[in-house]
């Protein structure tokens, strides 16, 4: 049983009323919150994948965006070719990001630090400008799916509550995965190989490969997002790995708490809602969060996580 | 045979503007451990400067003068209010504090100069083809462009390797506490080198300005390809930014130009069609992976790193 603080409170607030959306939206009839919702649930659930190698990983990916619009266009061709089975495109969208994700790794991880920032950076423009060549499925102008993955008449994403509870229960997945992950040694090592990667290496793990399967297992977690996404959307397009939506990525783990299991998705929540409420205020709301995310750099590092968890006195022992 | 030529020189300038984006990055990278993902706003900037200052005083030569000083000051100014609380930062929050830079440019160009895309019309006397050799004519203003940038790269090499300000820059890279503790004005020089790689980005932009359409987002897609000629010379290296903006200038244009034609040699004419445009903008990014299988720190790692 968690201890009753402040932060474990407004967490177990926040799924609470999570799960009780749909039925808010029922009694007031503001579908657009379902619709922003369910965006938010499959964006956060790209953010814990992120999380997993970004935060308790210390591998600092900036093109795992790429991975979304792997994801999405592997559902999108499939449907386009006349697949609409989810049995068969949603394997195929894990199988093919965890494919992109083995390869580009293999290849980043032989590096560090900035360089690892700006490989994985330009290998997700790489899919990107792949991706604006496919002129059979759209190239830049994106593709509409037309029909959105059949599930043999098990669950019907075209049913919004539906759909919403089914992006909630991976998500929630996914999160209860990354805890057990991280809590187990393969977690143990990839936080050790975080602080300290020489001296791992020289008590005889072989670090490249621990690092290389963490970042296979995120490719993958994120292009099951992906999939949601296009899903969610009806439509797919090369402006979903933009290098952009990347950072918008890292700021949503970032502003949440990096290396926290929940903060992600306080993150994603908080960057939709304030992007919603800004651009309410005005058009160009980007010129507010910008310098936002200046001082959250400078003046905030835990993120919102980190506020909550201040909000605890810390007990002394001993 | 003709085209060619004309491609080779394309690719040729294309890799010196490169290299003029590539030298600020890795400079400031090489010297402050910072990275700048804002540098490409600043490239955008010098190019909206240069639209502007040129059509408000009516000459080309006079606007680009301007333009480059004042994106010179918009860098001193970022260096001043924004980068100076970032060194010795993690890079994370680098990454994070230029991205926030980047969303506020793209808006704040949004909201002075509207979304619509602004054009810098040449002077008719850059603007006539020159010929080059018995029969061929190239574009008398790609020509100028890489005179300039030859120039500065000269300059550059001068102002590094034979200047004391350029002893200051190089030791700097290899040991930056060594050399404030030595007495030297650190934050002076990091204000001076990061106003010199954005005057670089500046100078640029508005160079390219002409051909181009001067627009929002102009900065980031060029900022992945200076990315990729950093990573291929090697991070903080300035000859490395050389080589790797000409060999990625090349590839990139010869490959836009010829590699179709290579694929329907090997590939049936509908396969090639379709896979064609795909492949070849992935070229440099190939030759960044295989640049990085055989040496993982670039072709020019700097020393001392």
């Amino acid at each position: 049983m968690p201890a009753l603080t402040p932060r474990n409170v407004i967490i177990a607030a926040v799924l609470i009323a999570l799960l009780l959306l749909p039925v808010f939206v029922a009694f007031t009839g503001k579908i657009f919150m379902l619709t922003l919702f369910t965006r938010i649930i499959i964006l956060a659930l790209a953010a814990v994948s992120l999380n997993l190698i970004l935060g308790y990983g210390g591998m600092m990916s900036f093109g795992h965006a790429a991975y979304l619009g792997i994801g999405g266009y592997a559902v999108g061709i499939l449907a386009h070719e006349g697949i609409t089975s989810g049995f068969v495109q949603w394997p195929a969208a894990l199988a093919a990001s965890a494919l992109f994700a083995l390869v580009i790794g293999a290849l980043s991880l032989r590096t560090r630090g900035v360089y690892f920032i700006m490989i994985t950076l330009a290998f997700a423009q790489m899919a990107y400008y792949a991706a604006s060549g496919l002129a059979r499925y759209g190239g830049d102008d994106g593709l509409t799916i037309n029909t959105r993955s059949q599930f043999a008449g098990l669950i019907n994403l075209s049913n919004k509550t539906a759909f919403y509870y089914l992006c909630l229960l991976l998500l929630f997945g996914c999160i209860y995965l990354v805890w057990r992950l991280v809590n187990s040694r393969f977690g143990m090592v990839i936080g050790g190989v975080r602080s300290n990667e020489v001296r791992m290496r020289a008590i005889g793990f072989p670090t490249y490969r621990y690092q290389l399967a963490c970042f296979v297992i995120a490719g993958t977690m994120c292009g099951l997002a992906g999939a949601l996404l296009a899903n969610a959307t009806d439509f797919v397009s090369p402006s979903m790995m933009y290098w952009t939506r990347s950072g918008d990525l890292i700021i949503m783990v970032v502003l949440g708490g990096m290396g926290s299991l929940f903060g992600p998705l306080i993150g994603t929540i908080a960057l939709l809602v304030l992007e919603e409420a800004l651009s309410g205020v005005t058009e160009y709301w980007q010129i507010i969060l910008g310098p936002l995310l200046l001082l959250i750099v400078l003046f905030a590092r835990g993120g919102i996580d980190g506020i909550l968890r201040s909000l605890t006195p810390k007990v002394r022992h001993g | 045979m003709t085209l060619f030529i004309e491609q080779c020189l394309n690719g040729l300038q294309f890799g010196l503007l490169l290299f003029l984006l590539a030298a600020g990055l890795t400079l400031v990278f090489g010297i402050m451990d910072l990275v700048n993902l804002a540098h490409g706003s600043l490239y955008m900037v010098g190019a909206y400067f240069a639209a502007t200052f040129a059509a408000w005083t009516g000459s080309f030569v006079l606007g680009a003068i301007l333009a480059f000083g004042a994106t010179l000051l918009v860098g001193i100014l970022v260096e001043i209010v924004v980068m100076r609380r970032l060194y010795g930062r993690d890079h994370l929050d680098h990454v994070l504090a230029t991205f926030g830079l980047i969303l506020f440019f793209d808006e704040a160009v949004r909201l002075i100069w509207g979304s619509e895309g602004l054009s810098l019309p040449l002077p008719g006397w850059l603007n006539t083809p020159v010929q080059i050799l018995p029969g061929i004519q190239y574009s008398g203003y790609r020509l100028s462009i890489m005179v300039v940038t030859i120039a500065v790269a000269a300059f550059l090499y001068l102002l590094v390797m034979r200047t004391r300000i350029g002893m200051l820059i190089r030791a700097g890279a290899a040991n930056r506490e060594m050399v404030g503790a030595l007495g030297v004005n650190i934050k002076l020089l990091f204000t001076l080198v990061f106003g010199l790689g954005a005057a670089l980005a500046g100078l640029a932009g508005l160079m390219q300005a002409p051909i181009l359409t001067v627009q929002i987002g102009m900065g980031e897609n060029i900022l992945i390809l200076a990315f990729v000629v950093t990573v291929i010379g090697g991070i903080g290296s300035i000859r490395g930014a050389f080589v790797g903006a000409l060999l990625v200038g090349f590839l990139d244009t010869l490959g836009r130009a010829f590699f179709p034609d290579l694929l329907r040699m090997v590939l049936d004419k509908n396969t090639a069609a379709t896979a064609a445009p795909a492949l070849s903008s992935m070229l440099i990014y190939i030759l960044m992976a295989a640049v990085l299988v055989i040496k993982p720190q670039g072709l020019f790692a700097a020393s001392g790193k």
